[in-house]
């Protein structure tokens, strides 16, 4: 039984039409990790925010369904959908130096889902961020509370991102490379603590990452995307060890290994690429 | 360090203040016109001019005259008007906050009204209703504001008459006012009647210094919001439940604001510029009618006096506008 269902769903650019995502279908079980990977321009985050109805205003979903348990998110009318969606699901952004408004106060960004959407008092949810921030391994929470997000360096950002995806308790949480802008030190620690939070609060996680090995840490499935198109989606076991689908197999052997850094990388052979490219536009017809 | 920043701030004040009231006083004495004669009936001798000019220091060089004027104004001597034969500093002082309650609720408008385009603009964005409030933007930012006055005029005096045309408050009214800032006084009185007549005086030429004003802040505000609207912590605070208003009020405006906050500082002074021709258009008591009358009249210690409170004003305007951007961008605050 699936919390997280896609079924075909297709994504354009207005006016011209041109798809970014063509007839995606996926499913997500209660309380799995699934990863989705992909070269840049693939769509990843394009289904992230189709789920979080914060697509770019370019954008239009075409066609498809989106539910979340036993709610159908395409069939509600555009308000309730994002209120919805504020109580049950969270973001952990990209680019923690962007994400946080740099005009007001940690504390406040933490807590106003929780005090604006949920109702909750200001003491309450002030002592919930206090906890978030602990979990996170942020010391002195009262502080970083009160301070501006530039008094911070990038990982403490993505830390107090991470507290507040968690803070109201999200069903869903959608990870859009979520290391990516971080140091490479950085980058590890960041995503055992998301591992660790996912499995505490047993949230059902939708990871976008172009990095493989990201992926080999903490998802338990994966799709796999090419051009808008979902190419495969196996356990992570599966594709790591017997990929299916021959982009799956370029894209593994094209990944850096720290067993064997002598290894010389092999990019995507073209042929794999325009093969590919044709199986996910067949879909368009 | 603070208190460094703070002296070198005093420094450039004075300065600023002192470049002005040498080029003024030195303008007025170069362009043609002769305040004595203006004073003196027809058939006087040449001994009594000579008298009145020595009188009013007027024989002595601009240099000379410069230093006696400057070394007054500093213990609060600004003179004497010479078309009022009044105190020029007890003139000034009469009329200022006339000029100044008509500047702050011409400004209160233009922040309403730009705001609120701004916001609706941006809500709507790429839609008919943003190309009709650019449309409107562009009409009341290339009318200067006399012309608004004229136009206000016409359609609620003349052809309507809803509203007199003329004047700060209606003069058969017995005022209990002990300060001239009418406007306040009479809230603080709670005297509501005199309040409602005030602004019934008011509200045209506020309005028609506010519309120039009120385009740019819309024009302005709009940019900024739209471009705030597309960075990470609208999409993040969008994903949290709120809707796009929310999202304006609670996320973007603050930061949407800077651009616009040291603009509306730069054009507030222009705005007080502008009350100079619109308080004559309405017959409006205040500074800006009282300067027109002393150029006429060649009152060179009233212009004087006029043109340095203007400039104390700018000043002010500006301190106030670098405060407020340290309060609203936190980045500011070290450093």
């Amino acid at each position: 039984m699936s919390f997280l269902t896609i079924q075909d769903l297709d994504v354009r650019l207005r006016g011209s039409g041109q798809r970014l995502l063509r007839g995606v279908s996926l499913e997500v079980a209660q309380g799995q990790v699934h990863g989705l990977v992909g070269e840049s321009g693939a769509g990843k985050s394009m289904i992230g925010k189709a789920i979080l109805d914060v697509l770019p205003r370019s954008v239009e979903i075409a066609g498809g369904r989106i539910t979340l348990g036993e709610t159908d998110l395409t069939a509600l009318p555009a308000k309730a959908r994002r209120h919805e969606l504020g109580q049950r699901t969270a973001l952990i952004p990209q680019d923690p130096l962007t994400a946080l408004n740099p005009a007001r106060r940690i504390g406040g960004q933490i807590t106003d889902r929780l005090t604006r959407v949920l109702g909750w008092g200001a003491a309450r949810a002030d002592a919930r961020a206090v906890e978030l921030l602990d979990e996170v391994q942020i010391s002195d929470p009262a502080r970083v509370m009160k301070s501006y997000p530039h008094e911070l360096s990038g990982g403490m950002r993505q830390r107090v991102l991470i507290a507040a995806a968690f803070a109201a308790e999200p069903e869903l949480i959608i990870a859009d490379e979520p290391t990516t802008a971080l140091d490479v030190t950085v980058q590890k620690q960041i995503l055992k603590m998301i591992a660790a939070m996912q499995a505490a609060h047993n949230t059902t996680m939708l990871f976008v990452t172009h990095d493989l090995g990201v992926v080999a840490r903490v998802c338990q499935r994966v799709s796999v995307l090419f051009a808008g198109h979902v190419v495969e989606d196996a356990d992570i076991h599966t594709l790591l060890s017997v990929p299916g689908h021959p982009y799956s197999q370029a894209l593994l052997s094209a990944t850096p290994r720290y067993d064997d850094p002598r290894a010389s990388l092999r990019p995507v052979p073209q042929s794999v690429i325009d093969a590919t490219r044709a199986e996910a536009e067949a879909h368009d017809v | 360090m603070l208190l460094l920043r703070i002296l070198s701030r005093l420094l450039s004040i004075a300065v600023t203040l002192f470049g002005v009231a040498l080029v003024v006083f030195v303008v007025i004495r170069l362009i043609p016109g002769n305040p004595i004669a203006m004073m003196l009936p027809p058939g006087a001798t040449d001994d009594d001019i000579a008298r009145l000019t020595a009188l009013y220091g007027f024989d002595k060089s601009i240099p000379e005259q410069f230093v006696i004027w400057l070394g007054g104004v500093l213990q609060g001597d600004f003179g004497t008007s010479i078309s009022l034969r009044q105190d020029v500093l007890g003139l000034v002082l009469g009329r200022l906050p006339g000029t100044l309650e008509l500047a702050g609720l011409a400004l209160f408008f233009a922040v309403l009204i730009g705001v609120a385009l701004a916001i609706f603009g941006t809500i709507r964005r790429g839609k008919k209703t943003e190309t009709g409030i650019d449309i409107w933007n562009g009409l009341t930012l290339s009318t200067p504001d006399f012309l608004w006055g004229l136009a206000l005029i016409l359609l609620f005096g003349v052809v309507l008459q809803w509203f007199g045309i003329s004047g700060r408050v209606s003069p058969q009214l017995d005022l209990p006012f002990v300060t001239q800032f009418y406007l306040l006084e009479s809230l603080a009185r709670f005297r509501l009647d005199l309040t409602a007549d005030l602004l019934a005086h008011m509200w045209m030429p506020a309005l028609a210094l506010a519309l120039p004003l009120s385009a740019m802040i819309a024009q302005v505000l709009k940019v900024s919001l739209k471009e705030v609207m597309t960075l990470d912590y609208t999409l993040l605070a969008r994903t949290k439940g709120y809707t796009e208003r929310q999202v304006i009020f609670r996320e973007a405006l603050r930061n949407a604001a800077l651009p616009t906050l040291a603009l509306t500082g730069v054009q507030l002074t222009h705005l007080i510029g502008g009350t100079v021709i619109v308080e004559r258009l309405f017959s409006y008591g205040g500074l800006g009618s009282m300067a027109i009358d002393a150029v006429i009249n060649r009152d060179l210690p009233l212009i004087q006096g006029i043109v340095l409170t203007f400039a104390v004003i700018f000043v002010a305007i500006n301190l106030i506008v670098d405060l407020l951007y340290t309060v609203l961008n936190p980045r500011l605050r070290h450093g």
